[in-house]
Formats: C-alpha cells, sequence, structure tokens
C-alpha cells in the first residue's frame, strides 16, 4: 500500500489519496492524471490492467486501487 | 467562398438528410444543422446588437450536438465564437470574457450556475432553450437580415478565436480567419482523401484547434462527426463501444488521447477495424504507443501532424510508411500544399533542406497564418512579423518558436523549443506562466518550475514561508488543471549561476 500512495503522490502531491474516496466520482483526478497513474501502476507492479477494470469504482480510492492489483497479481 | 456557412449550404444541398454531427445524446442532419444556424443566427441579429468590427458568440459549456447551429449562427452574423475550456480558474475564465466582451454568452444548464458566480449580471442564453424544436420550427428565416450581415464581411474576418496559455500570466487569444480554415480544410481533405464515406470520431474539445480538423472536414465534404465526450476518456470500455458502434473510419487526436487507448489496454476489449485513418499531434508520439496501435489495427494510415494554432491546425505531415526503433524520432514531415515551412538560424539566414547538422526556428507564410492575437497587437507583432528573406514585397510570416532539423530525405524533424513552452496534458503551458501566478501569492518570495519529460511532470520550485498545500491550494484557483504543478518543493534558497539567474540545470538535480 505504501508503495502504492508513494507512485500515486509522485503523479499529484496536492490530492490526499489516504483518504479520498471520490478520486473519479467528483472528478479530483483528469483523465490524464489516470493514465499516468495506470502506467506507473503496470510498470511498478507488473500487472496489466485490462480496459473492461477501468471503471470509476476501481479508481475511487486507493484502497480500490490495491484491491484491483491484488487481485490482478493473483490472477 | 468567403464564409465556412457557405461550405455548409453546399453540403445541405448535396447531403440534405445525412447526419452532420452526433454525440451519444442525439444528431443533426446537414439540411436541419443549416437552417437552425439561419433561425438562430437572426435571432441574435434582431435582439443582440450584432454589429461592430469584433462582434462575437462565447461559449461556457462543453461540446454537444446544440452546440452546433449556434455557433454557425455566429458565423452567419460574421461573429466569431470563442469555446471557454470550462475546466479553468473562475478568476482566468473572467478574464476572457472581460477579453473577449462577446455579444453573445451560450451556457447549458450544467454551467450556468457557475457562470453566474464568476460573472455576476452577465446575460446569456441556454442552449437548450435557443435550440429548442418547438420554438425553432416556428421561427422564420429573414433573408435581408441575413444579407445584411453578410454587407461588411470579408474572409479575412475572424471565424474563432482560441484562448492559450500567455508567457504574463493572461491568456492569449489566437483569432483565425474564415481564409485560413476554408483554405486548409481543402488541403487537408483533399490530402487524406476524406469524402462524405468517413466517419471522424471528435476528440478535441471545441476550445482547442485540433477540433477545426474534425468540424470543418465533416461540413466541408459530408462526413459524419461524431463528438466523444470528455468523460470518456476516463472510461476505456464506453470510448471504445462508441468507436466501434458508430464506425468510426477517421481519427485526428492529440497524442495524449491516443496514448489513453494504447495505455488503458483499449484494443484487448475492442479493435475500432473500420479506422483507414489515424493522425495525431500536439506533441511527440511516443514510439512504443505507436506500435501498439499498429499492431492492432493494421490497417489504417498514420498520419504524425504538426503545427500551433496560430498558423491553423498543421502546416507539416509525415505519412508513417516503416517501423520506428523506440529511441527515433517520427519526422514532422513536409508541408501542406499552399504552406511555406522553413528554418531560420539565428541570423534569420535560411538553412538548406541538405543542411542536416543546423538546427533553427521553424517559420511560416501562407492563407494559414492566424490573424494575430485578439486585442494585444504587441505580442502578434513580436510572432507575426515580415520575412526577412523576402525584399520584394510585405510577406507575413510567423515565428513557431520551435526548433527543428531536416533528415537526410529532407524531412523535417521537431526538436525543442526556444523558450520554456512545453507541452503538457496535450496543451501548450509557459512555465513561466505558472512562476508569475506562484509569485503573486502571498508568502511566496520566489519561484520556479521546471519540466520532467520523461515522467510529463510539472515541479514548482519555491521559497518563502506559505507551506506548500497552502501554495497548491491557491494556485489550484488561479490556474488550469494542466497547469497546477504535479509536484512542489519547499528550498531554503534558489541555486543560481554566476549571473545571479536560477539555475534550471541544478534544480533537475534536485527533483
Amino acid at each position: 500500500m505504501d508503495e502504492l500512495l508513494e507512485l500515486l503522490k509522485d503523479v499529484r502531491d496536492d490530492v490526499d489519496f489516504e483518504n479520498c474516496e471520490s478520486l473519479i466520482d467528483d472528478g479530483i483526478l483528469a483523465s490524464f492524471d489516470i493514465l499516468q497513474i495506470i502506467a506507473a501502476i503496470n510498470e511498478e507492479f507488473d500487472v496489466e490492467i485490462p480496459a473492461t477494470s477501468i471503471i470509476p469504482a476501481n479508481f475511487n480510492s486507493a484502497k480500490a486501487m490495491m484491491a484491483l492489483i491484488t487481485k490482478l497479481q493473483e490472477d | 467562398m468567403t464564409n465556412v456557412c457557405e461550405m455548409l449550404e453546399r453540403s445541405a444541398a448535396k447531403f440534405p438528410d445525412k447526419v452532420a454531427f452526433s454525440d451519444p445524446r442525439e444528431s443533426i442532419t446537414f439540411s436541419q444543422l443549416m437552417t437552425d444556424s439561419q433561425k438562430i443566427a437572426c435571432r441574435f441579429l434582431l435582439t443582440c446588437g450584432m454589429t461592430g468590427n469584433s462582434r462575437s458568440v462565447l461559449f461556457f459549456m462543453e461540446k454537444c450536438v446544440k452546440a452546433m447551429p449556434v455557433m454557425f449562427a455566429g458565423a452567419y452574423c460574421s461573429a466569431f465564437y470563442c469555446f471557454v475550456d470550462i475546466r479553468q480558474s473562475d478568476e482566468r475564465v473572467l478574464s476572457i470574457i472581460r477579453r473577449v466582451t462577446p455579444n453573445v454568452v451560450v451556457t447549458d444548464e450544467e454551467n450556468r450556475e457557475r457562470l453566474e458566480k464568476i460573472a455576476p449580471g452577465l446575460e446569456y442564453f441556454l442552449v437548450e432553450e435557443i435550440t429548442d424544436k418547438n420554438e425553432l420550427d416556428n421561427a422564420e428565416i429573414d433573408r435581408g437580415l441575413l444579407a445584411n450581415a453578410k454587407k461588411d464581411h470579408t474572409d479575412t474576418r475572424p471565424l474563432y478565436v482560441n484562448f492559450t496559455s500567455g508567457s504574463t500570466g493572461e491568456p492569449k487569444g489566437v483569432a483565425v480567419g474564415h481564409a485560413s480554415v476554408m483554405d486548409f480544410i481543402e488541403v487537408f481533405t483533399k490530402e487524406f482523401g476524406i469524402s462524405d464515406k468517413d466517419v471522424i470520431a471528435n476528440q478535441a474539445p471545441f476550445d482547442f484547434d485540433v477540433s477545426v480538423k474534425d468540424i470543418y472536414s465533416g461540413i466541408y465534404t459530408g462526413a459524419t462527426v461524431r463528438l466523444i465526450p470528455r468523460e470518456y476518456f476516463k472510461n476505456p470500455t464506453l470510448l471504445m463501444d462508441y468507436l466501434c458502434d458508430g464506425k468510426v473510419t477517421v481519427l485526428i487526436w492529440a497524442v495524449t488521447a491516443m496514448c489513453f487507448v494504447s495505455i488503458m489496454n483499449g484494443f484487448d476489449y475492442r479493435c475500432p477495424d473500420k479506422l483507414r485513418l489515424v493522425m495525431f499531434s500536439g506533441e511527440v508520439m511516443p514510439i512504443k504507443q505507436l506500435n501498439k496501435w499498429r499492431k492492432h489495427v493494421p490497417g489504417a494510415i498514420y498520419v504524425n501532424l504538426y503545427g500551433p494554432t496560430e498558423i491553423t491546425c498543421n502546416c507539416t505531415f509525415h505519412v508513417i510508411t516503416r517501423d520506428y526503433e523506440l529511441d527515433e524520432s517520427i519526422p514532422i514531415g513536409r508541408p501542406f500544399c499552399n504552406e511555406k515551412v522553413f528554418l531560420l538560424d539565428e541570423n534569420d539566414e535560411l538553412i538548406s533542406i541538405y543542411n542536416h547538422q543546423k538546427e533553427g526556428e521553424i517559420c511560416v507564410c501562407g492563407t494559414c497564418l492566424a490573424l494575430g492575437y485578439f486585442r494585444d497587437m504587441k505580442k502578434t507583432e513580436e510572432v507575426f512579423v515580415r520575412n526577412p528573406l523576402n525584399n520584394d514585397w510585405y510577406e507575413r510570416m510567423y515565428r513557431t518558436g520551435d526548433l527543428g532539423k531536416y533528415d537526410r530525405f529532407g524531412d523535417l524533424h521537431y526538436t525543442s523549443r526556444k523558450d520554456h513552452q512545453i507541452k503538457h496534458m496535450g496543451q501548450r503551458v509557459e512555465l513561466s506562466d505558472i512562476d508569475v501566478s506562484a509569485n503573486a501569492v502571498d508568502g511566496v518570495s520566489r519561484s520556479c518550475c521546471i519540466y520532467d519529460h520523461k515522467k510529463s511532470r510539472i515541479i514548482l520550485f519555491y521559497t518563502g514561508d506559505i507551506e506548500k498545500d497552502a501554495l497548491s491550494d491557491k494556485l489550484k484557483e488561479k490556474l488550469p488543471e494542466f497547469m497546477v504543478p504535479n509536484k512542489t518543493i519547499k528550498l531554503d534558497e534558489f541555486p543560481v549561476n554566476k549571473n545571479g539567474k536560477i539555475d534550471r540545470k541544478a534544480l533537475e538535480e534536485l527533483k
């Protein structure tokens, strides 16, 4: 989780990734941010996030992103 | 032809019942677009004092089909239109409204409240109301009124004004005339064989001149243009469904948007197999992402386009004909027909196309040149100048501020910027523009931005007693989203070189 938070901070250091639960729903992340986050996750965690998983529910919070990464790593 | 509305009339006669524009909610045919535009134009002419040199229609909303007849209504009144990026700060929106002093302001239900807050007392129309079907069905077209509006029209009047980042912190409005758009679109559609059989998927927002190619290629050739809502670029399955189900054949996109599809693995979900032409511009295309596109959509022709807003969309192009190594650069290629593109060295001497060593500033001449920066003669005269190579007549030339070099095939390559302008999220950003805003914040004594090209991040360094979160919050109020630094770093003091200037190289080390 720390690794993920570190990565997210690197993309946008002005967002409270630890506590925010509505990163997408409230428009806090723009599509370019999401693009950077996905590219970084793919690289750092050695996963390939499929297009079908790129939905608001999976990116609204750091917790949700972590759950997605864990699921992809197990598959 | 002297007005883009004549292109619309021609297509309306040829393809009356064909869909001109569609979005996920609705669509409009060419003939309906024409008559609705004319009716709305009459309303504007009767009630909005549509006279004067700089009559204009300003939009504060996202692009949609409903906006189309209102834009062309503006053109019928020989007024220019200006789309304001709604993601910008209130302060910046207000400064654009003040600069433009529009005769007509158009917004929608979604954005009206914010507009009222930004500019209290400003009169506006709701797009839902002016394009209301019942009302338009009952409205008349007053030909005399339309003819009268044409009287002072020339094709050198502005069609649109697009605002980009400016180095003084003030947004800079690029005014482009009807002639430039009609000239470029004819050449552009001919070069790539765009026709009424095509379906163009519009990615770019309308405040961005990439959209001009979509809108007017459609209007000129009779192709259907499908508008993709901004939200689809957060959701790849929605986007891929829209492209596939809409049988899209042509993409004229920003590089960032192309990367969105390939990085989000959109092709593993669905492949838009009708695509025949994929064109991209705005930034240097990462080869890795281009390769993904070519692998999944092998039947399409890929074209690298180059050019700043000031020369109307693009001035050079290069059709991709081979595979590129990951560290190679794709040429920006050769000039479009009716455009002169060349390199000048630091003494304003021409660099020969056979010279592969020397770097020079990319300069452009032709009908494509914008009219200048709206209500900013000083800035206009700095970059729209007389061609120093021509002593025989007055030839206007635009200095792009981009540096380039020829390869051994005589193709042009973009190398870097002359100043501190960068491309971030597909938008032009003057780093000094961010510095100006940061310096204006209480508690900041000095600031300087650098750009991490590898990671595409803006990094702001500053000294002063304000906390970095507080500074971030202040900048978010002042700057558009794409200009807010990704990272803010507080320093005790700036590294300086021997002339006392901030040492940017040393800052690179600190990031």
